[in-house]
């Protein structure tokens, strides 16, 4: 397969149409996903969502599959799992995480429960788009990196790809895994080039990648936070510190097994999350390298995190609430 | 209904200063002196002002968005709003809020809302703690038409109506909800039709003429400090910029648009209609022209100079923190 540059949101389009054509119960709803429905023909081009992720699929699938709803998250969300429970594949787009507040139940209380409750008798091939995390200027509702709160509910498996290329990947395995599944968009990556393959293919939920090797540290990060830790690894490397990065992908299945991994081949963890600190994956990761990782730590499991507020608005305290590669490596400092 | 010189010129005061500052954050994103997530209400101007014209300073505003237009209606400090757009320690809010978090209790704002709905039901029980501790208080929420389409609108004006709380909700129907028409997503003709099915009182006043919003949310206030209930009012109006700063506005018919801002603008309206009564002279506006943009420009100098926000200090303050970070 060759591959071109693109970015993540480009990539996520690229996945979205390829899923849409190679099945037809694919159906992509949510709000200004198209933006007024396809006014093609009046000669007006679709703003393809707020972020333009969307962008050209109205015209090559039609208002059918492409639906712009109202504003109205509890309802289309819902809609979308009903629609999946009874024979649509539907891929509904929450505009910003943070709209979890006014969308919650249908993915808590019937999407991710569904399938256990009628015992096994009705799936729910579902999946959320959403766009999470800090970095734009715009402040704590629209900012929060929610994925610890999906994360937590069982039934429900979460993903936040780091590349352009994981994004594509991830997103077609998602849309045609038969389970809820709610892919985070971080902001710190949807304008991120990267290599991207053509063509049709998956990267599987629940595997970890491991994208640098070292025996020194382990630096275990995802979505926006891969970037940092990247920056974090090349500073380590120049004094002659080498670490392991690992990238999770998938939050839930959790690659426990990657994560041990490397920690028994290091013996130190810091693990990077931009979401608050409390009940949150880094704690998640640090509890599970304790639970059964305890004989091959060295030393303490280090979080760096945002800190446990709302996200502020200003830049400079945006900027301080978000996890650094000098905190990284100031944790690696203290790891001894 | 005809007001007085000084009443005609506060009022012009305050929607000039809304249009003003508008158009001072268009520049100012564009010159990429300020970031972030920025609505602007230029057009809208003669709802806030007409609505807030009513209100003491007792009463309650919830707002959306797309809030300047309502905190400057509601009498929040311009060079505090700028401080705050340029995320200065001086800002409305210390500058962790933002152009979608602006609030100031001190003049019963409320606050701008991020999440669309999110607001009215906030408004709902400033209304029912008016209505409880009998202030004699008038809580008003702000809301866009794409707002009706969420459960928080329909499950507080239900509320509001069922308990006759002291509320005025008022639709903002600038037919657009982001890129998509009104019409597309919403299946009843007028946003007030949807008052019925929680039989509640509702009108439908122009949104370009400060005038007919003054007097139409005359009566729903009157009605709601009788304690005979809320109302919804539907203010038919348009907004003169893009959804957000650097929409481009494909989506919308540029000469529905032109109609609206070269015939329809609040501003020209309310100018001509006090001008034919003679209670005003165009020199007098124009003078107020020339202070509002004197008093703008200082806010954005004084907002640039002011000191930004400790990170050390005022990251974790104003939220329970108990252990360290
Ligand atoms: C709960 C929620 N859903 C979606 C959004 C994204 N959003 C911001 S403004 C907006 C359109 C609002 O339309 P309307 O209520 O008509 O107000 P207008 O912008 O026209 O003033 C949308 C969808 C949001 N901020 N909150």
């Amino acid at each position: 397969m060759t591959a071109r540059e693109l970015t993540t949101g480009a990539a996520i389009n690229e996945a979205l149409a390829i899923a849409m054509r190679s099945d037809p119960d694919v159906i992509v709803l949510g709000e200004d996903v198209a933006g007024g429905g396809d006014r093609s023909k009046a000669g007006v081009e679709e703003m393809g969502g707020v972020l333009g992720t969307t962008r050209g699929l109205v015209g090559e699938f039609g208002m059918a599959r492409v639906r712009d709803t109202p504003i109205s998250e509890m309802g289309l969300l819902g809609t979308a799992v009903g629609a999946a429970a009874s024979g649509l594949r539907p891929v509904a787009e929450l505009m910003f995480m943070d709209f979890l507040g006014t969308s919650l139940d249908p993915l808590l209380n019937q999407a991710a429960k569904l399938r256990y409750m009628f015992g096994g008798k009705v799936r729910v091939p579902l999946t959320v788009r959403t766009v999470s995390g800090a970095g734009m200027r715009a402040a704590a509702q629209h900012s929060q990196s929610l994925y610890w709160i999906t994360t937590g509910i069982p039934g429900l498996k979460t993903v936040v790809p780091s590349t352009p290329a994981d994004a594509k990947g991830l997103l077609l395995a998602a849309i045609r895994d038969d389970d809820p599944v709610i892919f985070c968009e971080a902001k710190g990556i949807l304008n991120q080039t990267g290599e991207v393959p053509e063509g049709d293919y998956e990267v599987p939920l629940g595997k970890a990648a491991l994208l640098r090797e070292g025996s020194d540290v382990s630096l275990i990060a995802f979505g926006a936070t891969v970037s940092v830790a990247q920056q974090a690894a090349d500073a380590l490397a120049g004094e002659g510190i080498h670490a392991d990065l690992l990238d999770l992908r998938s939050l839930s299945p959790l690659d426990e097994e990657a994560i041990l991994r490397t920690l028994e081949k290091t013996g130190r963890v810091v693990v990077v999350d931009e979401a608050t600190p409390r009940c949150g994956i880094a704690s998640d990761v640090a509890a599970l390298c304790v639970d059964r990782g305890f004989d091959f730590l060295n030393a303490p499991v280090k979080r760096v995190t945002a800190p446990h507020t709302p996200v502020p608005f200003s830049a400079v305290l945006e900027d301080a609430f978000m996890p650094s590669a000098q905190r990284v490596l100031d944790a690696v400092a203290e790891l001894g | 209904m005809d007001f007085s010189r000084e009443s005609s010129i506060e009022i012009y005061r305050r929607m000039r200063t809304i249009r003003g500052f508008e158009d001072k954050l268009q520049e100012l994103v564009a010159a990429g002196r300020i970031g972030g997530f920025l609505h602007l209400y230029a057009g809208e101007e003669a709802v806030a002002v007409g609505v807030c014209a009513q209100l003491r300073e007792t009463d309650l505003v919830g707002s959306t968005h797309r809030g300047h237009g309502h905190c400057i209606a509601k009498g929040v400090d311009v060079k505090g709003m700028m401080a705050e757009l340029f995320g200065r320690a001086t800002g409305t809010c210390r500058g962790k809020g933002g152009s979608m978090h602006i609030a100031d209790m001190d003049c019963g704002m409320l606050g701008a809302n991020g999440i669309v709905g999110g607001g009215i039901p906030l408004v709902t029980g400033a209304a029912l703690t008016a209505q409880i501790k009998q202030s004699g208080a008038v809580a008003v929420g702000f809301f866009g038409d794409g707002a009706t389409n969420q459960g928080q609108f329909h499950e507080s004006l239900n509320m509001a109506s069922n308990w006759k709380l002291p509320a005025l909700y008022v639709c903002e129907n600038n037919g657009f909800g982001e890129f998509t028409p009104t019409e597309f997503v919403v299946p009843v003709r007028d946003i007030a039709d949807r008052a019925a099915s929680y039989g509640m009182h509702a009108l439908i006043a122009d949104g370009m003429d400060f005038f007919d919003v003054y007097e139409k949310a005359a009566v729903a206030i009157e009605r709601a400090r009788r304690g005979d209930g809320p109302t919804l009012l539907e203010c038919k109006t348009y907004r003169f910029y893009g959804h957000y700063v650097g929409d481009p506005t494909p989506y919308r018919d540029k000469e529905e648009a032109e109609q609206w801002i070269q015939n329809r603008d609040p501003l020209e309206l309310f100018e001509a209609r006090v001008r034919e009564s003679g209670v005003v002279s165009g020199d007098d506006l124009r003078e107020v022209d020339g202070e509002v943009e004197r008093l703008l420009r200082a806010a954005v100098e004084e907002a640039e100079q002011a000191p930004q926000p400790d990170p050390e200090a005022d990251l974790t303050s104003d939220v329970y923190v108990s252990y360290p970070t």
